[in-house]
């Protein structure tokens, strides 16, 4: 070889030969560019698929309709309608507290006073609908007591239990 | 000498331009690189309406959304939460978000962190109220924009997923999101963040937060649909986006946003 | 425990998932960067301009930027949460962020100071391998040795003048194609934090051009001071072992060799030192004035939270007291040592106060967050993004050079000997 002078050239096109090598066989065939273009979208496409495959646990009041009818109409007359079965019953599809025997989930209902008070503390703040909402001291408000012992949070104009 | 100084000259070159001329000709493909138009033939472009008004603070979303997409319950990390702002009479602004609202506000005392515990007197609020805050799934994500491998990027219906087999974890897309909505998950210790259930919009249910508003302060829709009622809310009536001047075009739109929000 | 939690304590209003991310690991890394491309401008300016004074500098700070140039990607490794997946910045690279670039750029640089140190040693490989191929019975070191340098050779045993010639000319070509790749290295890591548009202390188009008035700072810092430190065990040696070796040069010519690259060398750093300090004083002026909506926090952050680790520490200790001491006439030794310490401090406290400070403050520009470095480590994340992570990173050049320079012969007596 007359001239030496490429030869550290030929080692680092060597390296970068095998990078690319490397390449064909680590990133996976589905890798590219989406719909948003090379900025937004350079992904591997199956993620997509991956993402919409999630478990979804929170199934909304009209899976509970057609064996629990009675709580479902009754908490529709009172100002309790708009709160889902699941945000104190617990997620119906949840893994976790899946029922072995009948494959039904077993649900964690949740009776904390500290649940009640998300709405029912009183946090008269202008402009805020949280106003509107009727609150209870919870100091002074038979504190150690379940709320739902007096009250029936399915029918609570109904007056107390 | 010519064909010398011309081979000291190629190596050089060939050296510098190696890296970049051959692996960008691998893998960007000029045609695609322009592509970028193609966004608007999508016929789902997902967007957020949030109405502050309605919101009354109770966190119920939080704990939705943290049991439905399986971000650890006890963890100080949420893909959404809920901000109480209050401004008193003499003018100064209080806000928090103790745990992210995901057990509500079920106190009048505002959590300053290492600050401690801030009493303030019912009399002496001008006024306050609740600012739920999700992912904005941005027009110019800019998270995505900053992602090295391309393990976050932004779906055809213009929501921002991220690759959990293909994140390395570097925190850069979180120090680039202005809304703080990323962070690192406890378990899968790859970035992490609201994707508007997309589990769930792709199988036609509305998020999982959005469900469980019993106020309805929170709802998704297709703004490419224009008869959504979401649609049509964000093109009637008076709404606001947060942090426009960062130029992110933010698809979470908000009735009854204040200055003071941040 | 969420990432970030452990080291983080917050202040007043500050949003759920915000926590101090980029740690101890990132401030390490543009340091580390810094001082290679820092390194290597200081090698270019013998090469390419021709600087007499530098020739015996020049060598061995190529050779210490090829060492430091293995410990600059190091810290970014070690704080990623996946570590082994560090290299799909080369697999499937996204030129849109800043950091894809690291591969790119890092390779092309490193190809540059591995083919100008292999024109530079090239007569070195040839002889040695020469020289023991022609010994009998080799031992297995020799062996090895040998195998070593017949491979560096590249196959290429011409050493005649017309090829070592051409050998310089390359040096030469490559040296000044290195400098604005050197400083391009390091302007992108100071893009890295110059473009988060979503942190006020960092979006400034300034940052690149900050970072690399620093990074030679402290490159020409940690050369003088390693310089130095070589320079005393040799002198030391030549005390001890005069008798036994009269090739060696003799104590006196050493010292007087060693002040006057000093002296120069100083020169050099007095006027980058002077140039970044100005960039970044203009950073801070130009933030107050037109003062944008992140002022109020930025202030608070700058003049009151942090005004020990800005003003103290980076401006008066690492800027100020070694501009003094390098501005009084008749330099010495013992002088310089303390002037590179305190200007290598200086640095780092920079970019401690980019990279933590950036992170002082919310996005809500009404809380605050601390950063507390893991000190005693006690589970894997404390050893990596603690202070034992950063001393490990931090010693790691010095180490590799001790390894690389027994390939790489940095002062031409032990040739000689």
């Amino acid at each position: 070889m007359k001239n030496h002078v490429l030869r550290p050239l030929f080692v680092v096109i060597g390296i970068v030969v095998l990078i690319l090598l490397a390449r064909i066989v680590i990133v996976p065939k589905d890798f590219g560019i989406g719909e948003r273009g090379y900025m937004y979208a350079w992904y591997r496409k199956s993620n997509e698929e991956d993402w919409k495959k999630f478990k979804v646990k929170y199934m909304g009041r009209e899976y509970c309709k057609d064996c629990h009818s009675d709580k479902y109409d009754a908490i529709k007359q009172t100002p309790h309608a708009a709160i889902q079965c699941e945000n104190c019953h617990g997620p119906a599809n949840d893994a976790v507290s899946e029922h072995p025997s009948d494959q039904r989930p077993k649900l964690v209902i949740d009776k904390s006073r500290a649940h009640c008070l998300r709405c029912h503390f009183p946090l008269p703040y202008p402009t805020s609908a949280r106003l509107k909402i009727r609150g209870i001291d919870p100091d002074k408000h038979n504190p150690d007591m379940e709320c739902s012992t007096c009250h029936n949070p399915h029918q609570p104009m109904e007056g107390l239990k | 000498m010519i064909s010398r100084r011309k081979f000291l000259k190629n190596t050089a070159l060939g050296i510098a331009g190696m890296g970049i001329s051959l692996s960008a000709l691998e893998i960007i493909d000029p045609r695609k690189l322009f592509a970028e138009v193609a966004a608007d033939k999508a016929a789902v472009r997902w967007a957020f309406l949030v109405d502050t008004y309605k919101c009354v603070g109770c966190g119920l979303c939080v704990k939705a959304c943290k049991e439905e997409n399986e971000v650890p319950y006890d963890a100080n990390v949420t893909r959404t939460w809920v901000e109480r702002y209050v401004l008193t009479k003499t003018g100064k602004l209080y806000a928090d978000t103790p745990k992210g609202a995901r057990d509500g506000f079920t106190t009048d005392k505002i959590d300053l962190n290492a600050d401690g515990i801030k009493d303030i007197s019912k009399e002496g609020i001008e006024k306050a109220f609740f600012v739920p805050k999700l992912c904005n799934q941005c027009d110019n994500p800019p998270c995505v924009q900053v992602c090295p491998v391309g393990a976050t990027y932004q779906a055809a219906d213009g929501v921002v997923l991220v690759d959990r087999k293909w994140c390395i974890g570097c925190g850069y897309c979180i120090m680039g999101c202005p809304y703080g909505v990323r962070f690192f998950h406890p378990v899968h210790h790859t970035a992490e963040k609201c994707n508007f259930c997309y589990h769930r919009i792709t199988k036609g249910l509305k998020s999982a937060c959005v469900q469980a508003c019993p106020f309805g302060a929170r709802q998704i829709g297709n703004i490419k649909d224009p008869n959504d009622p979401v649609t049509v809310a964000i093109r009637t009536q008076r709404v606001g986006v947060l942090k426009s001047e960062y130029g992110t075009k933010p698809q979470v739109y908000y009735i009854g946003l204040d200055e003071e929000v941040r | 425990m969420v990432h970030g939690e452990l080291w983080t304590v917050k202040e007043l209003f500050v949003t759920p998932n915000e926590y101090i991310y980029w740690s101890i690991q990132i401030v390490m890394y543009p340091f580390m960067t810094g001082l290679v491309a820092g390194a290597f401008v200081l090698s270019s300016l013998y090469h390419v301009f021709g600087i007499q004074q530098l020739k015996d500098m020049a060598r061995f700070a190529l050779v210490f930027s090829f060492a430091l140039l293995f410990a600059a990607p190091m810290p970014i490794v070690l704080h990623l949460q996946f570590p082994f997946r560090g290299v799909e910045i080369f697999m499937t690279p996204h030129f849109t962020s800043a950091i894809a670039a690291f591969g790119i750029v890092f390779f092309t640089y490193g190809a540059i100071v591995a083919s100008e140190l292999w024109f530079l040693y090239r007569k070195h490989f040839v002889e040695v391998s020469l020289a023991l191929r022609e010994k009998q019975d080799r031992t297995l070191g020799e062996q090895i040795r040998y195998l070593i340098f017949c491979t560096l050779t590249l196959g290429v045993y011409d050493i005649s003048e017309e090829s070592l010639h051409r050998d310089e000319k390359a040096i030469k070509f490559l040296a000044a194609l290195g400098i604005p790749v050197a400083c391009f290295l390091h302007g992108y890591a100071g893009f890295i934090f110059g473009s988060v548009k979503a942190n006020a202390l960092w979006m400034t188009p300034l940052m690149p051009v900050i970072f690399i008035m620093s990074a030679i700072v402290s490159g020409i810092a940690l050369c003088m001071l390693t310089y130095i430190v070589a320079m005393e065990i040799r002198k030391y040696l030549a005390k001890r072992k005069r008798a036994a070796y009269a090739g060696l040069q003799s104590q006196d010519q050493l010292k007087s060799v060693e002040i006057s690259v000093i002296q120069m060398t100083a020169k050099y750093l007095l006027a980058f030192l002077v140039a970044a300090i100005s960039l970044e004083i203009l950073d801070l002026i130009f933030r107050g004035y037109t003062a944008l909506k992140s002022w109020d926090v930025l202030r608070s952050v700058i003049y009151d939270r942090d005004f020990k680790t800005i003003f103290l520490m980076q401006y008066g200790i690492g800027n100020l007291v070694p501009l003094i001491l390098f501005l009084i006439p008749g330099i010495t030794i013992r002088r310089a040592v303390l002037g590179v310490l305190l200007v290598l401090f200086g640095v780092f406290m920079m970019r401690w106060n980019v990279v933590i400070g950036g992170q002082a403050f919310s996005l809500t520009f009404a809380g605050y967050m601390h950063y507390h470095l893991p000190i005693v480590p006690h589970d894997w994340e404390t050893v990596k993004e603690g202070l034992v992570g950063a001393i490990a990173i931090f010693i790691m050049p010095f180490a590799l050079f001790t390894v690389i320079s027994k390939i790489f012969p940095v002062f031409e007596t032990q040739k000689a000997r």
